[in-house]
């Protein structure tokens, strides 16, 4: 019962900061409210006991989010923002287009719980309590079974930022 | 319902009460850090330091915290109120919640995470959030200066502190704060001998990280007033120094469990030194005494009464790291002494290294920005990665060859590879030396 109380918590904390990520006029205000959106989504995966993930959650986005804040501070004028038009004319088709998909979302959750035999509905989540630490699992996978992968994924950021870089130094 | 909401909390009991201990115990002793602070200062430049309040000044936090709680909160016209006022709490909250997987003593632990490590770095890196959204919501130039640099300064200098914890991660093969320490006490040594550059680079960069001098650009009074907390008053302005002492107990916990063994004693394992087991006894007897030769020559009654309360504490707590000791084996007080003799060596060790700090902080001067920049990332970055591949190397040659390793002695092999680091670094030096410096430009903030 408690679990469930907790998964709402996060869970309602997660929609509500992500509408007003979208709805806030001030980008200082949105990109706080994306913190507690993300911090939310991590909560649930603690709440699963997926440690690792969440761990990896906050760390990432909230250097993530720390470089955000400097754009954002540095880069965007905010009392010209603030009068300018907030949201594209296309927003009513964007609206639509999120419904769908929170709709076949919705659609495989409750047709799993139904248990209809179609395997495109099969959502099973394994019980939190078997599972093994994580943390050692996702290193062994990554330096094993997925080293190429994993070292190729390193490179191209590494390239990104490289690139990044070079073409911040350029003379304009 | 009240059964269930019994049954729920049931294991969770005590780690409540350790969270609500660590919650009530923490401003007290941050407050006892800055007396410490103000008293190793007063010494280093020849002073006495606070003498007024109680005998020796030992009543001025407590003074203090009254007098910034019952003073003005000033808010200004122009800022963004409500992140102004969440600001600091954001940074407190941070650097508390960190404090929930350290372990301060085998028994102590608020939660063992399989992920402790990353949890106190990820959780504790937050608290810059507090930093900057306090300067920029300030509506201030000098808050927003103080605030960017920090956030300039924690992305340079988490790289470097980051890759020194890998050190000790790759020797001890867990994430888990409890574990390092249980390894080390396997392992019958410190990892600060197996990787002593790793621990003195976490030393510069975790200075650097809790914006301590020499590194207190984001708030250096000479340059921006106060930095980012130009505009706080009152309470709120007490909540970031909160904070950034709350931040200095978790580094120096962290590097205690990464590179001092955490809660055991100085070479558990060589039973010549049993007698270090006495030393907490005597260390608090010796301070009891010296309390009580001190209390007569205090200038006022209430000062002497103070001074005898100190002693009586002291006294008490000798009582109680000595009754374990010398309980009979297998009796519920003798089990009582890993616990009590665990947090007493946790905090003595954590004390050195924030003594470390404070003498740091009084010795040296004040880095210029484009100079703690250069010596992020042209110094301690590179360094900072030759030696997680110097650790890396120095676990295969003294690993056993059964186990695909060189079969090398262990110090051999911690020389080897120390040595080659240093190389590494002392090149690195000498090569930042002939480049000059930047010309001095109005944009560089």
């Amino acid at each position: 019962m408690f679990d469930v109380i907790t998964f709402y918590f996060f869970g309602g904390l997660a929609v509500v900061s992500a509408i007003l990520v979208v709805t806030a006029r001030n980008a200082v205000h949105s990109a706080i409210f994306l913190v507690t959106a993300l911090l939310a989504t991590a909560g649930i995966f603690l709440q699963l006991h997926a440690e690792f993930l969440f761990i990896v959650q906050v760390i990432l986005y909230v250097g993530g989010i720390m470089v955000l804040f400097v754009f954002v501070i540095m880069l965007v004028n905010l009392d010209v923002a603030a009068r300018q038009t907030q949201f594209n004319r296309m927003w009513p088709f964007a609206l639509l287009l999120a419904l769908i998909v929170s709709g076949q979302i919705y659609a495989v959750v409750h047709y799993a719980q139904k248990g209809i035999s179609d395997p495109l509905f099969q959502v099973v989540a394994a019980p939190a309590s078997a599972l093994e630490p994580n943390s050692e699992l996702i290193g062994q996978s990554l330096f094993t079974q997925y080293m190429l992968p994993f070292e190729i994924a390193s490179i191209m950021l590494l390239v990104a930022m490289i690139g990044a870089v070079v073409m911040a130094k350029r003379k304009v | 319902m009240l059964q269930e909401l019994y049954e729920f909390f049931k294991p969770h009991l005590l780690p409540l009460l350790y969270a609500a201990v660590i919650v009530l115990v923490l401003p007290l002793l941050a407050g006892y850090v800055v007396l410490l602070e103000r008293k190793v200062m007063a010494d280093m430049q020849a002073r006495l330091g606070p003498m007024r309040v109680g005998p020796h000044g030992l009543l001025q936090p407590i003074a203090d915290a009254l007098k910034l709680l019952i003073k003005e909160d000033i808010i200004p016209e122009s800022s963004d109120k409500w992140i102004f006022w969440m600001a600091p709490l954001l940074s407190v909250t941070a650097g508390m919640l960190a404090m929930a997987a350290l372990p301060f003593g085998p028994v102590f632990q608020i939660a063992e995470l399989n992920v402790g490590l990353l949890f106190i770095l990820g959780i504790s890196s937050m608290g810059i959030f507090g930093i900057v959204l306090g300067g920029w919501a300030s509506n201030s130039h000098y808050s927003l200066l103080g605030a960017m640099r920090s956030s300039a300064q924690l992305v340079s200098y988490e790289t470097a502190a980051g890759m020194a914890v890998v050190s000790a991660v790759i020797l001890g093969g867990t994430l888990s704060t409890r574990g390092l320490v249980e390894i080390q006490a396997q392992k019958h040594v410190w990892f600060f001998f197996l990787a002593p550059i790793g621990f003195f680079l976490y030393l510069v960069a975790s200075i650097a990280e809790t914006n301590r001098a020499p590194f207190d650009m984001p708030e250096a009074e000479s340059e921006l007033v106060a930095g980012y907390m130009t505009e706080y008053s009152g309470f709120r302005w007490a909540l970031y120094f909160l904070a950034e002492y709350t931040n200095m107990i978790v580094v120096a916990s962290l590097a205690t469990i990464l590179f001092f063994g955490g809660w055991l004693r100085p070479f558990p394992n060589v039973h010549a030194l049993n007698f270090l087991d006495y030393l907490p006894m005597l260390l608090m007897l010796l301070v009891a005494g010296y309390s009580l030769y001190r209390a007569p020559k205090q200038p006022v009654a209430i000062q002497k009464m103070v001074m005898a309360a100190v002693a009586g504490l002291c006294f008490l707590l000798a009582v109680a790291l000595a009754l374990p000791q010398f309980a009979p084996a297998g009796t519920l007080l003798a089990s009582m002494k890993p616990g009590l003799h665990g947090a007493f060596w946790f905090l003595l060790k954590v004390g050195i290294y924030l003594y470390t700090f404070l003498w740091l902080r009084f010795t040296l001067p004040r880095y210029r920005f484009d100079q703690l920049m250069k010596l992020g990332w042209h110094f301690l970055i590179p360094v900072s990665i030759v030696n997680v591949f110097g650790v890396g190397i120095t676990v295969y040659l003294s690993r056993s060859t059964d186990e695909g390793g060189m079969g090398w002695s262990v110090a051999a092999a911690v020389a080897l590879t120390s040595v080659v680091t240093l190389l590494a670094a002392a090149w690195l030096a000498k090569k930042g030396e002939h480049e000059p410096a930047p010309p001095a430009t109005p944009e560089s903030v």
